[in-house]
């Protein structure tokens, strides 16, 4: 399933109702954000539990470890909490 | 075309029936309940082709209409009073979201003290929803009014829900003898409902998403925008209303006697066939007086309005509902729409049959009375000589 792709263009003509063509993203939550997740990849055992406990579906399966996708991520830090490997940290932004 | 006695519920719910509605989603509350009633018994029996579902609150009723709204379905819900309140936060989700959903509201009071009886203090408390608003006098007129709701909503360049007000047991109990049209002539004037603002699998969009303060006032003119476009589409559904059924409405107003009027009493609702009884009496005693219906109350008709009071010297707005600390309502608007026409008459408002007291004729004929004589206030009926 590929996900919502920031929508980078320049704005459209507002349409008259609050619908539009599906597939974008029409704010980067990275702007809530000040910090990124950071994957410790020795320590992921591919279990998902972070994935499940994303609420922004930030987290998806990559081989078999985890990848984030920044655009979705807001910084809550539910996965860390939910990692029992301790494999998820946050790093500040630069 | 066959004629029945029927209650302006069941007279509405004909109406429902006719347009072919696709999901019904509603929760009893007097006066409205016998609407369900009628249409769940339809329903079940196959002369409704419609999903009908009972949910557990007003709350859930319009939200679940806003989902089958969102894949395309003509939806319809019905309520009343507190269960009007409760779904509130839904109205305002529906007008945004420009879902033409149909909504019947049997005008009740509301409560504290506990009123099931007529007035119109539910519905006007939200005429600032984004909803359409328009109120019917009679069972002939509520049934007519579904139809003509639907393609009035459904119109692209409308694309707004729209409120059907029949004052409770007024309208929705009392039996009167009703035409119902076949469902050839309802066909003729109502097509299906055609969207891009719904889901589709063939070419996927998001829908009710948000919208911040770079883009959100622009959402908020277009759904203005849409209402005013009301005017036009209700005057073009009436004509062809009248050329397929036969029977004529007179869109935003309906005028009786107004031309030479010196006073005119303008109201909403069935309380307008006894306005007229008075405005027929007073002329027999040498007043030249007039009656004014508003049959829509959103979008305002102030033009309109404008246009009828131009040459009448005095106006009494008899309303069911007071805005506490205030006025009515209906006046407050009323009174705006002659200032803003540059218009020189005074205009005062009676404050009438809230929790269902009965409005007597001798009581519109004192209204009228009372605006002839300069009268620029509120009276409160129960307390006559008292200003508000």
């Amino acid at each position: 399933m590929s996900s919502p792709k920031l929508y980078e263009d320049k704005l459209p003509p507002i349409p008259f109702a609050p619908v539009f063509k599906a597939g974008y993203l029409t704010l980067s939550n990275q702007g809530w954000s000040e910090v990124i997740p950071v994957l410790e990849s020795d320590k992921c055992n591919g279990c998902m539990l972070c994935a499940l406990c994303c609420p922004d579906g930030a987290v998806r399966a990559s081989g078999d470890k985890v990848s984030f996708e920044r655009d979705f991520c807001k910084g809550c830090g539910l996965c860390v909490k939910a990692c029992r490997k301790g494999a998820i940290s946050l790093k500040a932004k630069e | 075309m066959t004629r029945a006695f029927l209650s302006g519920n069941e007279a509405f719910a004909q109406g429902v029936r006719l347009s072919r509605v696709q999901v019904v989603s509603a929760y009893p509350i007097t006066p409205q309940t016998t609407v369900v009633e009628a249409l769940a018994g339809m329903a079940a029996n196959g002369e409704l082709n419609a999903r009908f579902l009972h949910v557990e609150s007003e709350h859930s009723a319009l939200s679940a209409a806003i989902g089958a709204s969102m894949t395309g379905a003509r939806t319809f819900t019905a309520t009343s009073s507190q269960g009007l309140l409760y779904m509130a936060e839904c109205l305002v989700y529906a007008s945004g979201g420009r879902y033409p959903i149909v909504m019947m509201n049997a005008c009740r009071s509301t409560a504290l003290p506990w009123n099931i009886y007529g007035d119109q203090r539910d519905s006007l408390l939200l005429a600032d929803s984004g909803w359409i608003q328009i109120y019917a006098k009679d069972a002939q007129e509520a049934l007519d009014l579904a139809l003509i709701a639907y393609r009035v909503a459904e119109d692209p360049e409308v694309s707004t829900p729209c409120m059907v007000c029949l004052d409770g047991f007024t309208i929705t109990h009392t039996y009167e003898a009703v035409d119902v049209p076949s469902q050839q002539q309802a066909d003729a004037f109502l097509p299906p409902y055609r969207t891009s603002n719904r889901f589709d699998f063939e070419d996927p969009r998001n829908l009710a998403f948000s919208a911040g303060p770079e883009t959100n006032y622009m959402f908020k003119k277009k759904e203005h925008e849409g209402m005013l476009r009301v005017f036009g589409a209700l005057e073009k559904a009436e004509k062809d209303f009248n050329e397929i059924f036969s029977r004529s409405y007179s869109g935003a107003l309906e005028t009786f006697a107004t031309e030479d009027a010196e006073v005119v009493v303008v109201t909403l609702g069935a309380v307008y066939g006894l306005v007229v009884e008075a405005v027929k009496s007073l002329r027999k005693q040498g007043i030249r007086a007039g009656a004014i219906r508003l049959r829509l109350i959103r979008p305002f008709p102030a033009g309109q309005l404008k246009e009828a009071l131009s040459q009448v010297k005095h106006v009494a707005v008899l309303e069911k509902d007071i805005s506490f600390g205030y006025e009515g309502a209906v006046l407050s608007w009323v009174r705006a729409a002659v200032q803003k026409g540059g218009l020189d008459l005074n205009v005062c408002g009676f404050v009438a049959g809230l929790g269902g007291k009965d409005i007597p004729e001798a009581y519109i004929e004192y209204a009228a009375k009372t605006a002839l004589s300069g009268f620029n206030g509120t009276r409160f009926q129960g307390f006559d000589e008292e200003d508000l």
